[in-house]
Order: structure tokens, then C-alpha cells, then sequence
């Protein structure tokens, strides 16, 4: 059996290294946990050893738990007719044991005597229970590696730090310093983080042993001891029945309670473990931390969040849709058609991720101007501090703003991104495609436009592609690959090695009218609208769906499309499909605020929210009440809900019918980094198997029956509803109908 | 069924309930005592033939801790078999006292009782007790849990009361307050703190700001806005439950809200035979007393649901009732039961308020009922219905007629 930890004792000091066999990161699984509490035995009681440094072999600390080892466990329980809470709970307390054993050092619990120091030299990037681990030792120094963060962002994927981390920090900094890293998720930089207090000493890379050893060498026996674990310890900030905790805690709740509206789990439950922890001494806290912590592994929004955020997220990035036969394909050199927002926006990540960028527009004064908004958003994170002058000029320098297309000579892609002009699109085409080599890619960057027809201008479809990105490009994660009928693999293997490489997440899909995402993000828009239009106050519409886990409404989102985007397209598909079309009184809204009112949105500041002079968004138009006076009857908060979410989840559903989805892990990750669809449900797929789909198509017939066939449910749903089946395997291993 | 009279009721001035305020040396204990002796010297009663003391306290900690009720009793000297019962409902505990103690009476348990509370709260500030509900994550997140202050702009938001109608009925609350002191309508209750020498310290409610007018109050911030808007954000909280605001309206400060008070008040209860024995006549009948549960969020809403019980229980409709004291914890918790049984403000609260007196939160209820009673003479009125609205989402109620 390969060792995962690995114990040496030299002069005094043992040292506990973690190098998982054949992984470049380090995680934890059962095996490791064994291994490491070994170990911690070990040193505890070989005499000869006076101190302890637990660190890595390889350039990073930890990634964190391996997940699946959570799942699995689930799996297995439920399997042999166990309780998988009680499974979970027993592996969670035996993970606090090892933990704890490192904090207490083989110290004497009456007398604090006798304990041996535990550092903790992390090397590079530690998250998760690596730093929980380190959070158990006496003393925490990292490398200052470049590109290295430490944290617990467990909180970001629907858990919260669950082996004494949520507990130990809290100890440490109090509710209000540790409410970054727990509630937040933020993971900095060493230099961050040991100001935030998470760690406590920061060195150069090639010290970090030396430092360790140095520290244990003058380390006092009672530095083994944790404040916590020495008599008359106070929480600093206050425990919730005192004076100044009262507050704290108080506002902690309403504020956690409002920001996250309600729906994340693991935020709520862990204020509890934090809140009755801080009641009673450590060892009762770190079991209730316990508790709580299985109570969200058990709950469905846990397992759909960890599959989607993490599991299919991962999958996805590592190319799960790419054809496997095609070699490495990374971009060297990428051509940009178009400086605007988006063609800025892709030179930008491009060069982040060290690909020498052509950025190409009609004039040069034009393609400066592209380059420039290049320049301001890292002007302004060099002013954050985020990144130093150095990273700035290194980012700018590869950028070449051009009008000239020979310069695209060398580029194996090009991206274009002009206006939605198929005439446009189809001159800048053919100009590129007169000077790239033969195997060179040609991607396009549209929203709306039919990848296959926009081919035609095309003298080799099969190494044309559809590339969208997502408005900020550098803010927003997802591109969404549109294969083309003609695209070849080669073109789907470069746009995958491309988004691979400016760290992104690609989701594959087939062309058809909208692609995935603008697809189901248009019938929640207009399902907003159109409850305007029947007289639902529209602050319970944009309540309703933000309490659903939407980072914003319908009618903020309308607003920041712009409204007359929203009436082109309408007026667009009504010509496409001509009888077809089904009509909404959503339509009339949007032509009423747009042609008479002149409200398009956002970008005139006014919309169906009123602006001041600066921009700012200062509440819902109260003009709207006149044009569309509120109904006698105020539906219930549940009815908004179900009809702004089904409009998306369905639409998700026809898109796989209809061979547009292929994978529904795309369908869900997609969803989530996309339009931000309801993070908490792991995705439209995820939320219809929450509900279970005989519920959903309840649902979608009351829905039907009151408001149009649009919720009729598609025939994939109707099927799993007859036969009990689900989009994914169930926890205890039932498959899809 | 026996019924349950009122003999007497006394109340203290109420004093400012802060460090310079004429309350502020005296105990909690010694302030209940002294109204527990009113009612005995009055009354010349003994002691022995009250069967308990109910008494209300909201925040028993410190000197109003360890089951306040047996030490005021003992602490006045009154036969050592008189137990006493320390209750808590929040702001309806005087009122819920008596209606304990006229429960009891009805269902032969008991002939004579004395109920009431007290509240020092410049002396024991509000919360110090703890207060699970906005602290432990589970339920505050469960309940939707804001502080009063946003429930009672919720009212006002939700309702349609403006700045300038909350501030009007404050306005009026001074005014009343302040005639009804020229006039003597509170003599016939008021019980003048006294030192441990007879001296006298308090005799009269010095919280009131007679000229109070819209000018003076329109310069006061609302309490509430930066709570609710910025740090923590209890507004989100708000909407999350009544998801069709946009906005909370923040109307409320403390010129239209209660005014933090020492006070307390006691009231003699017992049935006709009762009283009788001791030589009493009763001076009003408790034809019914109620109590339910509210939305914990918006709180304050409990003298509608209440009233609407209490009426239904007792065969009664709303104008049956000549005169109504509806405790001012704020202008739109008062509002809000004008407008839900479209009652006359000329019926309600006739002599003034908490937002003119102040409300010492566990002699509240008992305060209100007996100046309800008072006035209901004075102005010879035969039903009088008492409510209050109570934290964490609950209301309580008593109706009395004259006899």
C-alpha cells in the first residue's frame, strides 16, 4: 500500500508530509485520515521527538476533502440499510479526533503540561481541511508562492468547514473577524491571510522549513496549549449573551438571513454551530459543529450544489465533452475581430493567460480604444492591490490592437466578435479567413445568431465554431460552445483547449435558435414581464425570484439587457416563426415602455426601474402601477416562484429534448455560471430532481392549466413522473428513467 | 361560573426611565411593594385573604430576577402565606396578570387575588434577560426575526400610515396626556412614590412633553432606518416575509413610539363573595379576557387578531364597546386597530398614552386597565375593551364592564 503521509524524525523534529501517490494536489480520503492520525500518535509518543511540522511534498498543501468520499459513504450506508447520517456523523467526529489529538499535543488535560508543538508549513495554496489541519497545529507559516491562496471556501459550494475549522477560527478571531473566511469564502493570499489572522507568519518559499524548525526549536511547552483549552478563555468579541456579543450575533443572523435571502443551508447552519458552539467549551462545540455539519451533507441542496459547483464543474473543465483522439491543441496566437466590450473583454482574459493577442478593428483609433478599456480594468486592480504594475504591463504588452488583418497571419484562432450583423460577420470572415493558415480555428462570438448559417461565409465550416461568452468576459465564467452542423472535432478540441486555458468553463451544445443559455434565460424575462402586465405588484416578482436564489429579477435583468433588446427580439422570432409564434402580453409591455414611454432600460436610465443622474439603480418605476395597475388579487409568493423558475427549467429541459443539451451536467453548470439559475438547487436538472418529477409535473399542470401550455410538461418529465425516475442517479444508486 | 370583579386598581408615576430620571433610586422591589400596600391600606384589607400576588415583570434579571413576585410580597410585609407568581408576556404582562388572577377567580380557584408587574427599565435595561428569538440563528432565520422598531415601520409601510399620520397621532398623545393631568382624570389611581422616610419622590408622570407639535417631532430622525437599511440589514429580513415591499418605510423614532419608563401598577380582583367577606363593592365585572399568537415578524399586529377573538368568545361586535385602551408601543400599532374596526380615535386611548407616559413593559397592561376603568366612570361608560400588542408576535385582551 503507497503511504499518503509520510513520518521522518531528525534531530528532535518530526515531520508529518502529505504526497498523495499519483494526484498533483493533495486531498484527503479515509485512508490519509488513517494514515495521518498514525503518524500523530507517533510523534506524540516517541520521546525522542520534541516538536512536529505537518507539511507537503508537493508544491501546494491541499485542495481540500475529496468529495466523493462523502458521497460514497452516503451511498454505502444507505446501501447496507445504515444511517447515512450516522455514518457521516462517526466519520466527522473521527476526523475531529485526529484534530484534536494534534491540538492537545499529548499534553496532560489537567495540568496543560507536557505537550508537544505542532507547525504547520504550507507550502503553496491550502483550502478546505488542509487548512483545518493547520488551524489543529500551535502555529501556522506558509510560503509566500506566487498564485498561492488559503482558505475555507467550503461555504461557496453549499458546506461550511465541518472538522473544527467553523469552531478553531471563530475561537480565534471572534464571530466578526472570522466571518470573511467562514461566511464568505474568501481564500487570500498568504500575505492576506495573515493579516486576516488565519495564519501567522509568512516567508520566503525556500525558508519555510528552516522557519518551522525555528520556531519549534524556541517553543515553549505552553505554546502547545490553545487558548480555549486554558481556564477563564473568552471568545474574543463576545459570546451571544454578553454585552457586546448580543449585538454581534444579533446582526449576524439578519444579515446572513437577508444576504443569502434565505436559501443557502450551510450559511444558516453554520451561524448555528457557531452560535450554540459558543455557549460551552470546545469539545462540546466541535461535536455540535459535527452535528450541524452532517445536517447539511444530508440535505439535498448540499449534494446538488457539491455535484454541480464542484464534481461536474471539474469534469466539464477537464474536457469531459472533448474528443479524446485530438492532441493538445492550446491557442499560441489568438486573433480578436471587433475591440467593443466583448472583443476587449476576450483579448483581455486571452492575455491573462499568456496567449499573445491581435485585436482588430476598422480603424486604429478603434482598436486602441479596445486595448484602453483593457488598461482601466487592470488599472483599477492594480489600485486594489489584486495584481502589482509589473502583471499589468505584462497583460497589456501582449495585446496588439490593429486594423491590419495580416497581422492574423500566425493565429491558430480567431475570435470575432462584431455586431450582430450577419452581413458584418460574413465580410470579416472571409477577410481573416484570406490571410490564417489551413488548420487555423475560426470561432464567432454571437449571442443570437445561428451558428450554421453564419458558416455559409465560411470557406471551411468544419473549422468554424460558435464562442460565447458571457458579459463582463472577465468576471463571468462560462462560454458556451455552439458546434455548427459542419463543425469538425478539430475546431470543438481548440475551443475546449482554449477556454481550458483562460480558466473558464466550457459547456458544449448544438445550434438552435438562442443556443442553451439566452434560450431559458428569455422566458424567465418574459415571464416577468407578463406577470406586469396581469397586475402582480412588481416588487413581489422581483422578491419572488430573488428569494429563489436569483442574483437578480426578471425586471432587472430586463432592464440591464435593455428593453428594446428584449421588444427586437421578440419582434425577430415573431417574423421567424410567423404563425408559430406564441403571443404574450409580455410583448405589449415591453413595445409600451419602449415606444411610448422611451424607457429602454439601463442604458437610458430608465427602465422598469428608475435611475438618478448617475446610474444607480434607486427602485422600481412607480409609473408602473398607472400603465398596469395591481390586481385585486395578490397571487402567493409560491405561484410567482414556480412560474419564474419553471419558465427556465423547462426551457432546459425542451433544449435536451431537442439535442441541444447533450449532458445534463452541462445543462446545470451552465445554468449557474450563465445567468446565475438558483446556485442552491445545483441547476435546472438538479431543482426538477429536488422537487421529484411528479410533484414538478403537478406543478407544471396547475401552472398550465391557470397561465398557458407554455408549462405543459415535456415528455421527459411526464415519463420520469410515471416511472419514478429522476435526471440523476439517486443517492442510493437509482438511475434515470 | 363565579365572576371575577375589579375592587381597585393603583398605578405609580411613571418616571423617566433613564439615569437623572426621579425613578432612578428607587428598587424594583420597593416600587411593587409600595403599590402592593396601596392596595392593602386603601382597601384595609388583610393580607391573609389574598389567595396571590400575580405580578408582571419582562426582564426578570438582577434585582427584578429570583421570582420577583414572592419578594415583593415579602418585602411588603404581607402574610407569609401569600405565594406570588412572577409572569412574563412581554409588554401584555400586566394586563395578562389580571387575567390570570380573573381566570382563576372564575374557575373557583382561588376568591381574591392582587395582579399587576413592574419594570425598571432604567434601571434594568430591555434584553438583558437574553432573548433567544434575534440571537440563536435557527430561530431568528425560522421567525424572520427584526426588532420591534422595523415591525412597527412594517405596520406603517404595509397599512399606509405616513410619517406625518404616525406623528400626528403622537401629537394628539401629548395632548390628551397633558389635559387629562390638568384635569385629575388619573387621581383616583395615582399612588406617589415615597422614600423609606415618607418622603415623597415622584407624583406625577414626567415623561410627558406637553407642545409637543408636528414641527418639534418632524426634526427627529427615524430610530430605525440604518438598522433596517445598511448595518445589519434587517429590511431584507423584512421583505423576505412580505416579499411584495419593495421598501420599508422607516416612520418610526421616539417621539411617536413608547417612552422607556420605571413605573408599576396593581390591581385587586376577586369575586363578589370575595369582597364581599372584606367589605369590598366591585367597580367593574371581567366579562372576558384573550390572548393568541401573531406573525412573529411584523409582531405588533396581536390587538387586531385579539380583539377579533375576544369579541367572537363573548358574543360581543366591536360596537358594543364605548371605550378602548390600546396600549401605544407606536403610533401605528394604535392606527392600525383604528383602521381594521374603523373604531373613532374619540373612543380610543381618550386621556393619552404610552408614547405621552411611557410604557414600563410588565405594568403596562394593569396601568391601562385601570385608567380605563377610571375614565369609563368619569365619563360614564358601561364597556371597556383593553389590548396590547407583544413581542415575538402576540396580543392580549380583557373587556370589563361597570356593575
Amino acid at each position: 500500500m503507497s503511504e499518503i503521509f509520510r513520518l521522518s524524525v531528525d534531530d528532535g523534529i518530526a515531520t508529518i508530509t502529505w504526497d498523495l501517490p499519483g494526484a498533483s494536489m493533495n486531498v484527503l480520503n479515509e485512508q490519509g485520515i488513517r494514515e495521518l492520525d498514525a503518524h500523530v500518535d507517533s510523534a506524540i509518543t516517541d520521546p525522542s521527538v520534541k516538536g512536529v511540522i505537518i507539511t507537503s511534498a508537493k508544491p501546494d498543501f491541499a485542495g481540500g476533502m475529496d468529495l466523493n468520499v462523502l458521497a460514497k459513504m452516503k451511498a454505502e450506508a444507505a446501501a447496507t440499510g445504515g444511517d447515512p447520517a450516522a455514518r457521516i456523523f462517526g466519520f466527522v467526529m473521527q476526523l475531529h479526533g485526529v484534530l484534536r489529538k494534534i491540538e492537545r499535543a499529548g499534553a496532560d488535560p489537567k495540568t496543560n503540561k507536557g505537550g508537544k508543538p505542532f507547525v504547520w508549513a504550507c507550502p503553496g495554496t491550502s483550502m478546505g481541511i488542509g487548512t483545518e489541519i493547520g488551524l489543529a497545529c500551535h502555529r501556522r507559516i506558509a510560503a509566500d508562492a506566487p498564485r498561492a491562496k488559503i482558505g475555507l471556501p467550503e461555504i461557496l459550494v453549499g458546506l461550511f468547514p465541518g472538522a473544527g475549522g467553523t469552531t478553531r477560527l471563530v475561537r480565534m478571531l471572534g464571530l466578526m473577524g472570522a466571518s470573511e473566511f467562514l461566511l464568505q469564502g474568501k481564500t487570500p493570499a498568504p500575505k492576506r491571510a495573515k493579516a486576516g489572522g488565519l495564519i501567522d507568519d509568512v516567508v520566503e518559499p525556500q525558508d519555510l522549513m528552516k522557519a518551522a524548525r525555528a520556531w519549534l526549536r524556541d517553543a515553549t511547552e505552553s505554546e502547545a496549549v490553545k487558548p480555549w483549552d486554558r481556564k477563564g478563555f473568552k471568545i474574543p468579541g463576545g459570546a451571544p449573551y454578553t454585552v457586546e456579543g448580543f449585538q454581534m450575533f444579533l446582526g449576524a443572523a439578519a444579515m446572513t438571513h437577508g444576504k443569502t435571502q434565505g436559501v443557502y443551508l450551510a450559511a444558516r447552519a453554520m451561524l448555528s454551530a457557531v452560535y450554540e458552539g459558543a455557549l460551552v467549551p470546545f469539545d462540546t462545540a466541535i461535536r455540535i459543529e459535527a452535528r450541524w455539519f452532517t445536517h447539511v451533507l444530508m440535505n439535498p441542496s448540499s449534494e446538488a450544489m457539491i455535484r454541480s459547483l464542484f464534481l461536474s464543474k471539474q469534469a466539464l473543465e477537464k474536457g469531459a465533452a472533448r474528443p479524446a483522439d485530438l492532441p493538445d491543441m492550446k491557442v499560441q496566437r489568438l486573433g480578436v475581430l471587433g475591440a467593443g466590450m466583448m472583443g476587449a473583454g476576450i483579448a483581455h482574459v486571452a492575455a491573462e493567460a499568456g496567449i499573445d493577442v491581435v485585436l482588430i478593428d476598422r480603424d486604429q483609433a478603434s482598436a486602441d480604444k479596445g486595448r484602453d478599456g483593457v488598461a482601466a480594468i487592470l488599472d483599477a486592480a492594480v489600485k486594489q492591490k489584486r495584481i502589482d504594475e509589473a502583471r499589468r504591463d505584462e497583460i497589456l504588452d501582449r495585446i496588439l490592437p490593429t486594423p491590419d488583418y495580416s497581422k492574423l497571419a500566425k493565429c491558430d484562432l480567431v475570435v470575432e466578435a462584431v455586431f450582430e450583423d450577419p452581413g458584418l460577420k460574413a465580410k470579416v470572415t472571409k477577410m481573416a479567413e484570406n490571410v490564417l493558415g489551413p488548420d487555423a480555428i475560426f470561432a464567432t462570438n454571437t449571442s443570437t445568431l445561428p451558428i450554421s448559417d453564419l458558416a455559409r461565409a465560411s470557406a471551411r465550416p468544419e473549422h468554424y465554431i460558435g464562442l460565447h461568452f458571457f458579459s463582463p468576459v472577465h468576471k463571468m465564467n462560462l462560454v458556451e460552445i455552439i458546434k455548427g452542423r459542419e463543425t469538425g472535432p478539430e475546431a470543438i478540441a481548440k475551443a475546449l483547449d482554449f477556454v481550458r486555458q483562460i480558466r473558464k468553463t466550457p459547456i458544449v451544445v448544438n445550434d438552435a435558435r438562442f443556443f442553451y443559455a439566452n434560450r431559458c434565460i428569455l422566458p424567465y424575462v418574459n415571464e416577468g414581464v407578463r406577470m406586469v402586465a396581469e397586475g402582480v405588484e412588481p416588487a413581489l416578482i422581483e422578491n419572488a425570484a430573488r428569494q429563489m436564489g436569483m442574483p437578480v429579477g426578471p425586471l432587472q435583468l430586463s432592464d440591464e439587457v435593455s428593453l428594446e433588446l428584449g421588444l427586437k427580439i421578440a419582434q425577430a422570432t415573431k417574423a421567424a416563426l410567423g404563425e408559430a409564434y406564441p403571443k404574450s402580453p409580455a410583448d405589449e409591455v415591453l413595445r409600451a415602455m419602449v415606444e411610448d414611454k422611451g424607457r429602454l432600460g439601463r442604458k437610458n436610465g430608465k427602465g422598469f426601474y428608475a435611475y438618478d443622474e448617475r446610474g444607480k439603480r434607486i427602485g422600481l418605476w412607480p409609473g408602473l402601477a398607472e400603465l398596469w395597475p395591481h390586481a385585486a388579487a395578490r397571487p402567493a409568493l409560491e405561484e410567482v416562484q414556480n412560474r419564474l423558475m419553471m419558465a427556465q427549467a423547462l426551457e432546459a429541459v425542451r433544449a435536451l429534448e431537442d439535442g441541444v443539451l447533450t449532458d445534463i451536467r452541462e445543462g446545470d453548470v451552465g445554468a449557474i455560471l450563465g445567468w446565475g439559475f438558483a446556485p442552491w438547487s445545483g441547476g435546472p436538472f438538479g431543482w426538477l430532481d429536488m422537487l421529484g418529477a411528479a410533484h414538478a409535473v403537478g406543478i407544471c399542470e396547475r401552472l398550465a392549466a391557470r397561465h398557458g401550455p407554455r408549462f405543459a410538461p415535456p415528455k421527459t418529465l411526464r415519463k420520469m413522473a410515471e416511472a419514478g425516475g429522476r435526471f440523476y442517479p439517486s443517492p442510493s444508486g437509482r438511475r434515470a428513467a | 361560573m363565579t365572576d371575577a370583579y375589579i375592587f381597585d386598581a393603583v398605578r405609580s408615576p411613571r418616571g423617566r426611565g433613564k439615569k437623572d430620571g426621579s425613578l432612578h433610586e428607587v428598587t424594583a422591589l420597593s416600587l411593587s411593594a409600595q403599590m402592593l400596600n396601596a392596595i392593602r391600606d386603601r382597601n384595609d384589607l388583610d393580607t391573609a385573604q389574598v389567595e396571590d400576588v400575580i405580578w408582571g415583570c419582562v426582564t426578570p434579571v438582577g434585582e427584578q430576577g429570583g421570582e420577583i413576585a414572592r419578594s415583593a410580597v415579602l418585602y411588603a410585609g404581607w402574610d407569609e402565606r401569600v405565594p406570588g407568581l412572577h409572569i412574563n408576556r412581554f409588554c401584555a404582562s400586566g394586563l395578562e396578570a389580571v387575567n390570570l388572577a380573573a381566570n382563576q377567580v372564575r374557575a373557583g380557584a382561588g376568591a381574591l387575588y392582587v395582579a399587576g408587574g413592574v419594570e425598571m427599565m432604567g434601571r434594568v435595561p430591555m434584553g438583558s434577560d437574553g432573548f433567544a428569538i434575534g440571537v440563536d440563528p435557527y430561530l431568528a432565520m425560522k421567525t424572520y426575526f427584526v426588532p420591534q422598531g422595523i415591525s412597527a415601520d412594517i405596520i406603517a409601510t404595509e397599512y399606509g400610515f405616513s410619517r406625518d399620520d404616525v406623528d400626528t397621532y403622537a401629537v394628539e398623545s401629548q395632548r390628551r396626556a397633558a389635559a387629562a393631568w390638568e384635569e385629575g382624570r388619573f387621581a383616583r389611581s395615582i399612588v406617589p412614590v415615597r422614600d423609606v422616610n415618607g418622603i415623597e419622590i415622584l407624583a406625577r408622570d414626567e415623561y410627558m412633553r406637553p407642545g409637543t407639535d408636528m414641527q418639534s417631532l418632524g426634526g427627529l430622525k427615524p430610530s430605525f432606518k440604518d438598522m433596517g437599511e445598511n448595518m445589519p440589514g434587517f429590511d431584507a429580513v423584512a421583505i423576505l416575509k412580505y416579499p411584495h415591499l419593495e421598501h420599508i418605510e422607516h416612520v418610526h423614532h421616539a417621539g411617536n413610539s413608547s417612552g422607556i419608563v420605571d413605573g408599576a401598577a396593581a390591581v385587586l380582583v376577586g369575586s363578589r363573595e370575595a369582597g364581599e367577606r372584606v367589605g369590598l363593592k366591585p367597580r367593574a365585572r371581567i366579562r372576558a379576557t384573550a390572548k393568541i399568537g401573531t406573525d412573529p415578524t411584523i409582531m405588533l399586529t396581536g390587538p387586531v387578531p385579539a380583539t377579533e377573538k375576544i369579541l367572537r368568545e363573548s358574543g360581543m361586535e366591536i360596537g358594543d364597546i364605548d371605550l378602548f385602551e390600546v396600549n401605544e408601543a407606536f403610533s401605528a400599532v394604535v392606527l392600525r386597530f383604528m383602521q381594521a374596526f374603523d373604531v373613532d380615535h374619540g373612543r380610543l386611548n381618550v386621556n393619552g398614552g404610552a408614547i405621552a407616559m411611557g410604557h414600563p413593559l410588565g405594568a403596562t397592561g394593569a396601568m391601562i386597565l385601570g385608567t380605563l376603568l377610571d375614565e369609563m366612570e368619569r365619563a360614564d361608560k358601561a364597556t371597556g375593551l383593553a389590548t396590547l400588542c407583544v413581542a415575538s408576535g402576540m396580543g392580549s385582551a380583557t373587556i370589563i364592564e361597570r356593575v
